[in-house]
């Protein structure tokens, strides 16, 4: 029991030791923010710190709101981020006076899935997936064949994200037109791995989630080729058909924000350079769709000529190709 | 009551017979519990068994599933048990002590007690805002394997208290009247008699609750773990004199829970067995941690000579 007698006076002294001065992890580049985006950036973090020996990157994951708010707060260097900033959040960025480069990394296609043992829907306009999933359709909207009359009487069933993912507010914005605005009887999960249990095992399932989880299950679900709100054919998600800007309005642009006082850090510049030029390949390789070669010029000219600030101005806004991202100017 | 024995002995059977159900009931609810640990196991080790070679326990996270591995979070895990351990055991046995041989009897202590007792029972999450505020923010200890360690520490500390108390209440009276009609004051009586008497219980307890804090993600992923860490904390030993050092207490870090539930996450099947393998070193990590109390426990209660 001597051991306990020694330790207690150890155990204080340590404290004791420990209290004074504020304690940060220094030459470390630090991220947090979006889990949709988070891949990604792993990815780039791993093939960064591989190359450049003694670099240290860690990313969290916060969510993009939660990543906003430690960015405005100073805490971190590097924000993922699954949707623009928003006003609120430029507002406490704006306080803290800190200043950032928006940058588009990649493209995630939000795919539309069924089972596959759901032969009768060959495609979906965004007209009836609002049917489908306005609030007002709450309770009362129950059968197939109340989205369209062809469809048999088979129960509908709906799965999709949680309410705190940017991946619902990107679907309620670009469907039912209000960002959250969504029914809530259906089954929300924060883990799309129950999303493709739940629509793989029923007929009359529908849901939504990120191009990634549709290719690796590819052998239970199906894909819904989507009607783009202008008319024509169904539009089936791919890198074709997302970068050829047809796959609307469901693909989205995925960004990260990058503190400017970080760039007096090389390491931190060197990073951000090294993700324009790897980032593309990197994203297919994890399941997005990465951008054209192209863009990714102009973005790193745009980064190295000083363009800071968001191109939204603080709403989210959907169906933006990069080309029509890119010509804006930004607003910090 | 008759005293015809053909009734005597109809008694007798039926309470034999009440005897044998109740033995079938009480196995079978221990049955559910263990078979449903054995299912979990076994349906952990036949999901993960494939993954679990040396470069697991080597590698860094990666986004390709066969090269990533587990040395980042088994690493953190340690250390930030390391700290819970070396603030929570001095600190929650000097409390229980104190509640038992020193603290007066009154309302005082009275409330004390219930709240210690209220607090085992307040859900983690909890600790880990009042953490953030605290020890993240106004001490500034940052995201850290100190802020973590602290936190845990802090959701233990009641487990620890109580068991301590219960261990010391086990000590028969007669020791502490022994020890004090041969003169020694309460500071002697505690370390020579009551807690070389009660390590065992206060053992118990301390296992009881590291094991939790092990598996727990809530308050650490509230004060800021990370998902992907790429390197170690600097090394505690250094070439220079000191020859210590305490960098690594500020360092960020991930552990072992939040590793498993961001693979579980992905997309991609071989991650699903990644998951799988680090539960398996989790709960290896748990059953070591309580076979170290096992046999502490019997070390020292063969000591104990009343």
């Amino acid at each position: 029991m001597k051991f306990i007698a020694k330790a207690i006076p150890a155990g204080i002294a340590l404290i004791g030791a420990l209290a004074g001065g504020p304690v940060h992890a220094a030459g470390v580049i630090e991220i947090d923010g979006s889990s949709t985006v988070f891949p990604i950036t792993e990815a780039v973090a791993e093939e960064y710190q591989a190359q450049v020996g003694g670099a240290r990157v860690t990313v969290g994951i916060s969510g993009t709101g939660g990543g906003f708010k430690r960015f405005c707060r100073g805490e971190t260097d590097i924000s993922n981020a699954s949707r623009p900033i928003l006003k609120e959040e430029m507002v406490l960025c704006a306080q803290a006076g800190i200043k950032y480069f928006e940058i588009p990394v990649a493209y995630d296609a939000l795919t539309v899935i069924v089972s596959t043992a759901n032969t009768f829907v060959d495609q979906l306009t965004i007209q009836e997936l609002k049917t489908m999933w306005e609030p007002s359709a709450q309770a009362k909207v129950k059968s197939w064949n109340q989205i369209r009359s062809t469809f048999p009487d088979q129960p509908l069933k709906l799965a999709g994200a949680g309410a705190d993912s940017g991946t619902f507010d990107y679907f309620t914005e670009a469907v039912v037109g209000r960002a959250k605005a969504s029914r809530g009887d259906y089954q929300a999960s924060e883990d799309d791995n129950v999303t493709v249990q739940f629509v793989s095992r029923d007929k009359g399932a529908i849901g939504y989630f990120g191009l990634a989880y549709y290719e690796e299950n590819t052998d239970k679900l199906r894909a819904v080729p989507i009607v783009p709100p202008t008319g024509g054919a169904g539009v089936l998600p791919s890198v074709a058909t997302v970068n050829d800007g047809t796959y609307q309005p469901l693909s989205r642009p995925l960004f990260i924000y990058v503190k400017e006082k970080a760039l007096s850090r090389p390491e931190v510049r060197e990073f951000v350079e090294f993700y324009l030029k790897e980032g593309g390949a990197l994203a297919s390789e994890v399941g997005y769709v990465g951008l054209p070669e192209a863009a990714y010029e102009t973005i790193l000219k745009n980064f190295n000529g000083g363009k800071m600030g968001t191109v939204f101005g603080g709403t989210p806004e959907i169906g933006l190709t990069i080309e029509h991202l890119l010509e804006r100017e930004g607003k910090l | 009551m008759s005293n015809d024995p053909q009734a005597i002995r109809r008694l007798v059977v039926l309470g034999r017979r009440y005897d044998r159900l109740f033995a079938i009931v009480g196995m079978m609810a221990m049955m559910v519990g263990i078979l449903t640990l054995a299912v979990l196991l076994a349906g952990l080790i036949h999901d993960g068994a494939e993954r679990l070679n040396w470069d697991f326990f080597q590698n860094f996270p990666s986004r390709r599933a066969e090269r990533a591995g587990i040395l980042s979070a088994i690493v953190g895990s340690s250390l930030v048990m390391l700290i819970t351990a070396v603030t929570a055991i001095p600190l929650g046995v000097a409390a229980g002590v104190y509640l038992e041989e020193y603290a007066r009897r009154n309302w005082i202590t009275e409330i004390i007690e219930i709240n210690v007792t209220n607090l085992a029972g307040v859900p983690s999450i909890v600790y880990g805002l009042l953490a953030l505020g605290l020890f993240v923010y106004a001490l500034d200890f940052g995201q850290s394997i100190l802020s973590a360690g602290l936190t845990l520490a802090l959701m233990i500390l009641p487990v620890i208290i109580v068991s301590t108390r219960e261990a010391i209440r086990a000590i028969p009276g007669a020791i502490r009247e022994g020890a004090y009609a041969l003169g020694s004051t309460r500071w002697q009586l505690v370390r020579d008699h009551i807690l070389p008497y009660s390590t065992g219980g206060i053992l118990t307890g301390v296992i009881i609750g590291l094991a939790r804090a092990i598996g727990e993600t809530a308050p650490i992923i509230t004060i800021g773990a990370l998902t992907f860490i790429a390197f170690l904390p600097p090394s505690p030993v250094t070439g220079d004199f000191p020859f210590l050092s305490f960098e690594w207490l500020e360092s960020p870090f991930t552990v072992m829970p939040i590793q498993m539930f961001n693979w579980l996450s992905r997309p991609q099947a071989p991650f699903q067995v990644n998951a799988a393998a680090a539960g398996i070193v989790l709960v290896a990590m748990t059953l070591l941690m309580n076979g170290v109390a096992i046999w502490l426990r019997v070390r020292f209660r063969n000591r104990i000579k009343w």
